[in-house]
């Protein structure tokens, strides 16, 4: 398809982010938000980089669209007038949480609160118990009655206990309420999350109902003004475990859609790992509010199975609302250029998670900030150049930076502004650091062998000190990190990850039934990725969700080709019991083995990645003089400055180094080198 | 210097949070990986701790604190060795019953004994007469494992483990956790001794000093602040058979402030006695939130808080006094230190709550003999606060999650027909008490249930503060009407299910102050009904 034009586009709070790749070449643009009429951003977007590709809508072959519409609703409580049905006695399920504080520490805690408040919660009486018999079945007049009750909601969430086990009872409400009320949106927790634990998945259930005509409508008016603009071509969405879904499907499970933008960038990161043979990522995508760290093994983003979105308390964990979905696993904290810096009763420097945003932004901009950001500190560390800062559109004042560091954190700690400013950002490095290590930890991962892509506006500026505190000994940053999550879009596969919960002990173990559970579910993912592609080869893969009988959580344990074909008790134990003991140590003796989920993927091939050849070359380049302040030895040291063209194929120059172009700056810590590369990327290493 | 410290301070705490975390993902128990009654810390080689994960409850932390000074004391800081993990369950010496057992791991850099990691988790058996108040001594409550070694030199310690497999109900749960609370400290130590690679430092003594002295002059700063002051309070609970009288004096100095417990009832013939520990525990919990919340929880931190109780209380029930709900009558003592403190500092603490986790057990048998434990914690209603309303069937002092009902019905064959928000159960008040929860239980057909209640706040319901109403007291009852005692054992008849309310917390002011529109959102809600608010409020629809 040497003839294709693909167009990746990404909403995100400020800007809507298009990309058109044809004939090997990419044209961006960024657009401002419309939040009114979101697809307006996309539709402008679109007419200009076709403008700057010179060709027409109606050439493109397909349109792959990430967004953070259903977060920033969910965030904003401003979805639709939604009702749930749940079990007799079990109204408060997503009320009473966990029962617990997540904050242990405060009297005055307050709770957040439940998406649908009580008096929008209904019950019927029905039960199915945990072995999936049902103990009470559920009278069709009884939904009859409760319809009446419905009038006026637009979108109702259905969960009862044990549904992912047996799902009639949920159906049977669906059936009577698409005859009862037929315009009535309906969510059913066995078809939007399929897991045990009541909690999650009346909550992902309820996140679903909640967003779903709003999305609904939106999407079915970005398909109709496309269509009028030519674009006719199929539209995909991007998915938070960074597959991408049909349009239909997505307006029917848009609680899928919550982190799709993350997603994006992880993506993104992959498609460069892979370019560069690079099996073992760390991705790290810096922007404005938040930082983003993800794992990336074998070119492959790692996923998750829940997410928590909407977090009430300063980003803590348990603040927000459990969505059950399939994820990219990352870690995001309130960490970005714009992170506001002060000085708590312990004397100590507090970065984040509160931030500047862009109005009135860092202290830098002039705009009436008097609080000190993390932009703040990198422009007093001589990190940021004053005058070329967002391609020299915004200003920058290190003089009000500097008051704003003395006024907040020097003045209380007797330190100086750059002593303040060096605090400052070593706080926030830290704070990603730990996150980063907190992650490959749960994940067993040892980052000392792994490649640092940083992309993000503020990445470039911290991503060399977080891989001297990580021991991450190479960094790449490569070009178009602007837009990185769009460009992520186009790089995605049709992939449809397939699961079913059937409990099989291993001491107990039917190979013939297995064998046909992977092939059920390999057929079901397969039939999905067929529908968005009819000719393209297809991959799955297989993983079993294993634990110690008795334990509450599962390890992924991933078959191989043989293994899929061919489960056997022995082969299976000796998997999980290496896989478990790499994690925690130790495995258990003399307990038995269980499987509790069988999933399977299936999904088109990547598109062949462009290895990108060694450098050939190894010209020196050398810049103007610069002072930059080194961490490492806590003082200021001689350094230079280079524009980032200069770093062509094979040119290398030292560190201490500030790279600059027009939308940021790459600094390069002492005792690194950076080398240009064909594609464009800065590959930093520190040698030996 | 300052900046590295404060760079590596927080690095520990990242570091106990995965501990915490590793636990959570290894566990058997439902009441460990459901619900999370567990903590993790790490401690300096003097046996201070230097920080605890946030994912713990108070009981245990506290507790923990001073556990890893008798580790030391029984095992020889001499005798230790790298692969060396240690175990006890010693109500006085660990956290306050035989249920919780304390893994203990001593972390060695470069061959030098720097650090200890420590971890506890409340198990869901331990073998005696099983979780209840019924032992009338330390002995019937189950196996006492001493201080000894868990592993030595990583081998682990077979004869431990057969022991455990004949003395417990479910030893492969029990097992299975102790497995996991070593393979937490495990975690915590691999990722110390990167720190230490990192830094290129030799131990952690500058750190911890650092640690201990910020947190230190922090809190006492924070009780500079304070009015000199002396304030007495007294609350009757429930007990087992006879009420339980708590008494304390709060004092304020300069640089700490002072409990004491005098006044306390005498220990109790039934296991709700609390080992001075765990009193520990939760007074000085009670004290830090209230006075200095904001500075992380360690040793510095906590030893400006004082505790006293004399000997042979209820509070400071020695060996072998029975001690298993020993957290019934400890999980009460914050709010009995909250009625002094609110003496000396006003509008600051909340109203009287339900205190104690609303938990119980059942033990299930079936037709061929099989037999199964269920463990579940539950919440009542937190006490009002001087500006905002209590917290809706929320545990509070605990640190504890109750268990999702489906996980619950898979640990065991029991169906939970019930469990939501109790209506009209929040005392009533300018800021009203959080409501307590109505729970059914029973077995699933062809079982027997045995039913074990661990509740407090029947016949002593939480009070409230300046005019506030008390909350919605706690009802046991079979599906026939027949009512049990707060602390209660019993055969449930075929056919029938226990009913449960557990109780809210204590209103704050006067109700008539209450605004009219928070009255009608309880209405709306259903928090309130219309005959409650009208009685209680003056409320007209």
């Amino acid at each position: 398809m040497t003839d294709s034009a693909n167009l990746g586009v990404d909403i995100g709070g400020t800007f809507t982010d298009v990309v058109l790749e044809t004939g090997g070449r990419l044209f961006s643009t960024k657009v401002l938000t419309t939040y009114a009429a979101p697809e307006d951003a996309i539709l402008d977007g679109m007419r200009q980089v076709c403008r700057k590709a010179g060709l027409s809508p109606s050439v493109l072959t397909r349109i792959i669209h990430g967004t953070t519409l259903a977060t920033n609703a969910l965030i904003e409580r401003r979805g639709a007038r939604t009702a749930l049905i749940t079990t007799e006695g079990f109204r408060d399920v997503i009320e009473m949480r966990t029962e617990s504080r997540f904050e242990q520490y405060d009297l005055n805690l307050v709770l957040p609160e439940p998406l649908i408040p009580r008096d929008h919660r209904f019950t019927l009486k029905e039960r199915v118990d945990a072995g999936g018999n049902v103990l009470h079945p559920l009278d069709r007049a009884d939904i009859e009655a409760l319809a009446e009750k419905l009038q006026g909601f637009d979108s109702v969430a259905v969960g009862f206990l044990h549904s992912y086990l047996r799902p009639d009872h949920e159906r049977l409400v669906r059936e009577v309420l698409a005859e009862k009320l037929p315009n009535l949106s309906v969510s059913l927790s066995s078809d939007v999350s399929p897991q045990m634990r009541e909690y999650e998945r009346f909550n992902t259930t309820c996140a679903n109902a909640y967003v779903k005509p709003m999305m609904e409508s939106y999407l079915g008016r970005l398909a109709s003004r496309l269509a009028d603009e030519g674009a006719t071509c199929p539209i995909f969405l991007m998915h938070s475990g960074g597959g991408i879904v049909s349009i239909e499907t997505a307006a029917q499970y848009p609680v899928r859609l919550v982190e799709s933008g993350p997603a994006g960038g992880a993506i993104f990161a992959a498609d460069v790992a892979r370019r560069h043979g690079l099996d073992k990522v760390l991705s790290f995508d810096m922007g404005g509010t938040t930082a983003k760290i993800c794992l990336i093994r074998d070119f492959t983003p790692k996923t998750a199975r829940v997410f928590e979105v909407a977090r009430s308390y300063r980003f803590k964990k348990g603040s927000g609302m459990p969505i059950s979905i399939p994820v990219i696993d990352m870690v995001e904290i309130g960490a970005g250029g714009g992170s506001l810096a002060h000085v708590d009763s312990m004397r100590q420097i507090r970065v984040g998670p509160e931030s500047a945003g862009s109005e009135p932004g860092p202290a830098a901009y002039g705009r009436g900030g008097l609080r000190p950001a993390v932009s703040d500190a990198d422009l007093v560390l001589g990190r940021l150049d004053p005058d070329n800062f967002a391609g020299g559109t915004i200003p920058l004042h290190p003089d009000r930076s500097e008051a704003a560091l003395r006024a907040e954190v020097g003045d209380r700690l007797g330190m100086d502004p750059v002593q303040s400013a060096f605090g400052v950002s070593e706080v926030v490095d830290e704070n990603m650091a730990n996150a980063a290590r907190v992650h490959a930890v749960e994940n067993g991962e040892d980052l000392a062998d792994y490649t640092m892509i940083a992309f993000g506006g503020a990445a470039p500026l911290h991503a060399g000190r977080l891989c001297e505190k990580l021991g991450i000994t190479r960094l790449l940053v490569p070009p178009g990190a602007g837009v990185g999550s769009a460009i992520g879009f186009l790089r995605a596969p049709y992939a449809f990850e397939a699961t079913r919960s059937v409990y099989m002990r291993l001491d107990a173990f039917d190979g013939a039934t297995a064998k046909s559970i992977l092939s059920d579910l390999a057929e079901e993912a397969s039939a999905f990725v067929r529908s968005c592609d009819a000719h393209a080869t297809i991959l799955t893969d297989a993983k079993l969700f294993m634990r110690y009988k008795g334990q509450g959580w599962e390890i992924p344990v991933a078959l191989d080709a043989d293994l899929t074909a061919n489960p056997t008790t022995e082969a299976l134990r000796d998997r999980f019991t290496q896989d478990y003991a790499a994690l925690f140590g130790r495995a258990v003796e003399g307990l038995p083995i269980e499987i509790t989920v069988w999933a399977v993927n299936a999904s088109t091939p990547l598109a062949a990645a462009q290895p990108t050849p060694d450098a050939t070359a190894s010209d020196r380049a050398e810049g103007t003089p610069r002072r930059l302040f080194d961490p490492v030895a806590g003082a200021w040291a001689d350094g230079q400055s280079i524009p980032r063209e200069r770093l062509t194929d094979g040119t290398m120059a030292d560190g201490p180094l500030a790279v600059t172009e027009a939308e940021t700056t790459v600094i390069v810590p002492r005792g690194f080198t950076v080398t240009g590369r064909a594609d464009g990327v800065l590959d930093i290493r520190r040698p030996g | 210097m300052s900046v590295q410290n404060q760079i590596m301070w927080n690095r520990l705490i990242s570091i106990v949070e995965e501990q915490a975390q590793a636990l959570i993902r290894t566990a058997f128990s439902t009441s460990v990986r459901e619900a999370g009654d567990l903590s993790a810390g790490i401690y300096d080689r003097r046996g201070r701790m230097l920080a605890q994960a946030v994912t713990g409850t108070p009981g245990h932390v506290n507790a923990m604190a001073a556990a890893v000074a008798h580790f030391m004391r029984e095992i020889g800081t001499d005798t230790m060795a790298e692969g060396d993990v240690y175990v006890t369950n010693d109500p006085w010496m660990g956290t306050g019953h035989l249920h919780d057992i304390t893994v203990v791991t001593p972390v060695f850099h470069k061959g030098q004994l720097v650090a200890y990691f420590a971890c506890t988790a409340h198990v869901v058996d331990i073998g005696g007469r099983g979780f209840g108040a019924d032992g009338e001594s330390i002995y019937e409550e189950g196996l006492q494992i001493p201080i000894i070694r868990f592993a030595d030199k990583g081998e682990v310690n077979k004869t431990l483990i057969q022991m455990l497999r004949v003395n417990t109900r479910e030893p492969d749960q029990v097992i299975g956790d102790i497995y996991a609370l070593a393979a937490c400290n495990e975690v915590g130590l691999r990722r110390l001794g990167s720190m230490l690679d990192e830094y290129g430092l030799p131990d952690i003594e500058a750190l911890a000093d650092f640690i201990v002295d910020a947190s230190h002059d922090a809190t006492v700063q924070a009780i500079a602040r304070l009015p000199r002051a002396k304030a007495s309070n007294t609350m009757t609970t429930d007990g087992y058979a006879t009420p339980i009288v708590l008494a304390c004096t709060v004092e304020t100095h300069p640089d700490h402030v002072h409990v004491d417990f005098t006044g306390c009832s005498a220990p109790d013939p039934k296991g709700i006695n609390v080992p001075f520990i765990y009193t520990v525990a939760y007074a000085a919990y009670a004290l830090k939130i209230a006075i200095a919340p904001e500075v992380p929880n360690n040793a510095g931190s906590l030893a400006p808080f004082r505790v006293s109780a004399p000997e042979n209380t209820i509070v400071n029930a020695k060996r072998p006094h029975p001690v298993s709900l020993r957290h019934v009558i400890g999980h009460l003592i914050p709010d009995t230190v909250f009625g002094a403190f609110d003496q000396i500092v006003p509008d600051m603490v909340p109203a009287e709550g339900a205190g104690a986790l609303c938990n119980f057990q059942v033990s299930l048998r079936g037709p061929n003999g099989e037999r199964s434990e269920v463990l579940t914690f539950n919440s009542g209603g937190t006490g009002a606060r001087p500006t905002l309303d209590g917290l809706n069937a929320t545990a509070f002092p605990s640190g504890v999650m109750t268990m999702p009902v489906e996980a619950t019905e898979h640990a065991g064959p029991v169906v939970i027909h019930r469990k939501e928000l109790r209506p009209d159960s929040g005392g009533a008040g300018q800021s009203r008490g959080g409501l307590g929860q109505f729970m059914e239980v029973g077995p699933r057909d062809g079982f027997a249930m045995e039913f074990r209640a661990q509740l407090d706040r029947m016949k002593f319901p939480a009070r409230g503060r300046k005019g506030g109403a008390p909350g919605g007291p706690t009802v046991v009852q079979l599906s026939d009407g027949t009512q049990y005692p707060a602390k209660a054992r019993f055969q449930v008849p075929e056919g029938q299910t226990v009913q449960l309310a557990f109780p809210g917390g204590g209103g704050m002011g006067e109700p008539s102050q209450r605004d009219l529109q928070a009255v009608a959102r309880d209405v709306r809600l259903g928090y309130v009904s219309e005959e409650a608010a009208k009685r209680d409020y003056g409320w007209e629809a």
